[in-house]
């Protein structure tokens, strides 16, 4: 043992468990806002003690929308596209991620360099430094407003790419000659052999692109201007921007509040992928 | 690194390599270009024809003073954003290195914030400092006297947006800073402890030097944070506002292209934000070649 007194430990705790009411304290106070009525949230100051209208702002939110008088698309629709968006993006980051990977550890090809480092140079094309010629294209494909659109251009990934390719590179060269030697061809390989050793980097990424799916901005906000496929966090922009004397604040906390839950819920359950994968995917 | 052994195949490997490439050229590598093509032409009032003009977009954009203003303003923010996030994870992650029981529970309860948008941050921080109804803006008017105001005030608004940002980047520090604490081995800061070193000295002189790669590593990827990712925080809470405070780089491209209709400049500032991630990536990917080989 370190430490000799007991005083620095419990200094500790009380640092802590104040870091942690200080950190939450943004959220608890949107969830207060979501229980009041509008007359409650606009009077200053705001209680801070939740109110009595949870379940009636919340099923306005989801099934009316939040917009004044409930306007607007229910939140139901938005969580949806929001679902779809970040599931889309996960699992087809995922998929096209490993199969190059695989590619490029197990076979020996011309151009295997070129491709890469192809893959290597979108790390440093962010979609934020070509907003205008990627909108151009997206639009000339007919794909705006559609789950295609909010999806494919953001599926390619270098360092999903450079993740697999690191595992693939410890699995033993042993094991490969021996799957040979039984006659296994590389489909087989990849299927009965590589895939199930993947199953926890594949679950810690899941994890990471889900959230980076679900939490996508500006991207959704180019390419929906149809409300009804805007994904949850562009449309509480959407009711952001209505003007003042519209905006039913406790509708739009509901919805703030139902934004986060999903997100916060994969990363709070599949914490021990999630931080696995965030400290070998980054680095 | 390279294999002995692989598969002989001829088409498969161009096969598994097909969807990653043509997501790859069509929507990242095409644009691009476009952007670089763009950045060199310059459309007419009515946008009929456009016309080849070199460097001139370059050469109007290092002329421009709003230009270098948000220049000196994105350098300010990330440094802001970057310095607050560290700092005070960094603090976080040595207090609970130090306590032995509920490591996991407070590991638990300070990381759900990285799985909040950053639009969301800002969401809910426009919620606590709205001047009119939110529980600190209130708070700072009323009971403090202090005026108040982010969407009209510029400081208070650069403010805003660096806690909100940092908020949000506090949680992701502390999980990488936690986990480095954690590989350093026993022995040493048991050493260290026998040698008579208390938790401080401990800190500075043991565990803060062995951090030093992951606080590097940390620190590059905090400002292409603060660079690129905080555009929700300003578009939700003040729009590059007001009067272009918070106009960082990132936002001031979007603007100038989607809501100006100004495509070449658009454009040149998108090349050259390029050539600033570019930079950045390099500077990451030589300091990883080092920690490896070392």
């Amino acid at each position: 043992m370190v430490e000799r007194g007991n005083a620095g430990r419990q200094m500790s705790h009380v640092i802590l468990v104040l870091a942690v009411l200080v950190l939450a304290f943004p959220i608890y106070v949107v969830f207060v806002g979501s229980t009041l009525t509008l007359r409650e949230v606009v009077q200053a100051p705001m209680p801070l003690l939740p109110g009595s209208q949870f379940v009636e702002n919340y099923l306005t939110a989801l099934t009316d929308g939040a917009l004044e008088g409930g306007g607007g698309v229910p939140a139901w629709r938005l969580l949806m596209n929001s679902t779809i968006m970040a599931l889309g993006i996960a699992i087809g980051k995922i998929t096209i991620s490993i199969i190059s990977a695989y590619a490029i550890v197990f076979f020996r090809f011309p151009f295997r360099m070129t491709a890469f480092w192809l893959i290597f140079v979108t790390l440093m094309l962010p979609v934020e430094v070509r907003i205008v010629p990627t909108f151009g294209i997206v639009s000339a494909l007919g794909m705006l407003n559609s789950y295609q659109g909010l999806i494919v251009p953001l599926i390619a990934s270098a360092t999903a790419t450079f993740f697999f390719r690191q595992f693939f590179l410890t699995i033993p060269n042993e094991l490969l000659e021996a799957a040979r030697v039984d006659g296994a061809g590389p489909v087989r390989f990849f299927f009965d052999i590589l895939l199930p050793l993947s199953k926890t980097n594949i679950a810690a990424l899941f994890v990471i692109l889900f959230i980076f799916g679900w939490n996508q901005f500006l991207w959704p906000l180019m390419v929906t201007t149809d409300p009804d496929f805007n994904t949850i966090i562009i449309a509480i922009n959407a009711m952001l921007s209505a003007g003042d004397d519209q905006v039913e604040w406790q509708l739009v906390m509901a919805t703030t509040m139902m934004a986060m839950i999903l997100p916060i819920a994969v990363v709070i359950l599949m914490q021990r992928w999630f931080v696995k994968g965030l400290i070998e995917h980054e680095k | 690194m390279e294999r002995r052994v692989y598969f002989r195949h001829k088409a498969l490997p161009y096969f598994l390599l097909a969807p990653q490439l043509a997501v790859t050229l069509i929507f990242f590598i095409w644009p691009s270009i476009q952007a670089l093509w763009q950045s060199t032409q310059i459309e007419d009032a009515f946008g009929l024809s456009t016309e080849f003009v070199g460097l001139e977009n370059f050469a109007l954009i290092i002329a421009d003073p709003l230009y270098a203003s948000s220049v000196l303003r994105t350098i300010f923010f990330s440094f802001a954003v970057a310095a607050l996030g560290l700092s005070v994870a960094l603090y976080l992650a040595a207090k609970a290195d130090r306590v032995i029981r509920g490591r996991l529970f407070y590991r638990t309860l300070l990381m759900w914030p990285y799985a909040v948008a950053p639009a969301i941050a800002g969401v809910l921080f426009l919620f606590l400092f709205n001047p009119t109804f939110g529980v600190i803006g209130v708070l700072l008017n009323r009971t403090f006297g202090i005026d108040w105001n982010y969407l009209l005030q510029g400081d208070q608004a650069m403010l805003l947006v660096i806690l909100a940002s940092a908020w949000k980047q506090i949680s992701y520090n502390f999980l990488f800073f936690l986990a480095g604490m954690q590989a350093i081995p026993r022995s040493l800061v048991e050493a260290a402890s026998i040698d008579g070193a208390g938790p401080k000295r401990r800190f500075w002189t043991v565990i803060f030097p062995l951090l030093m790669p992951i606080t590097f590593f940390l620190l590059v990827i905090n400002i292409i944070f603060a660079f690129f990712e905080t555009f929700g925080v300003i578009e939700i809470l003040t729009k590059g506002g007001p009067a272009g405070a918070t106009n960082i780089l990132v936002y001031k491209v979007f603007n100038d292209g989607f809501i100006g209709l100004d495509f070449g400049s658009s454009a040149a500032q998108s090349v050259i934000l390029m050539g600033i991630v570019i930079a950045l990536t390099v500077v990451q990917f030589r300091y990883i070649e080092r920690r490896v080989t070392y």
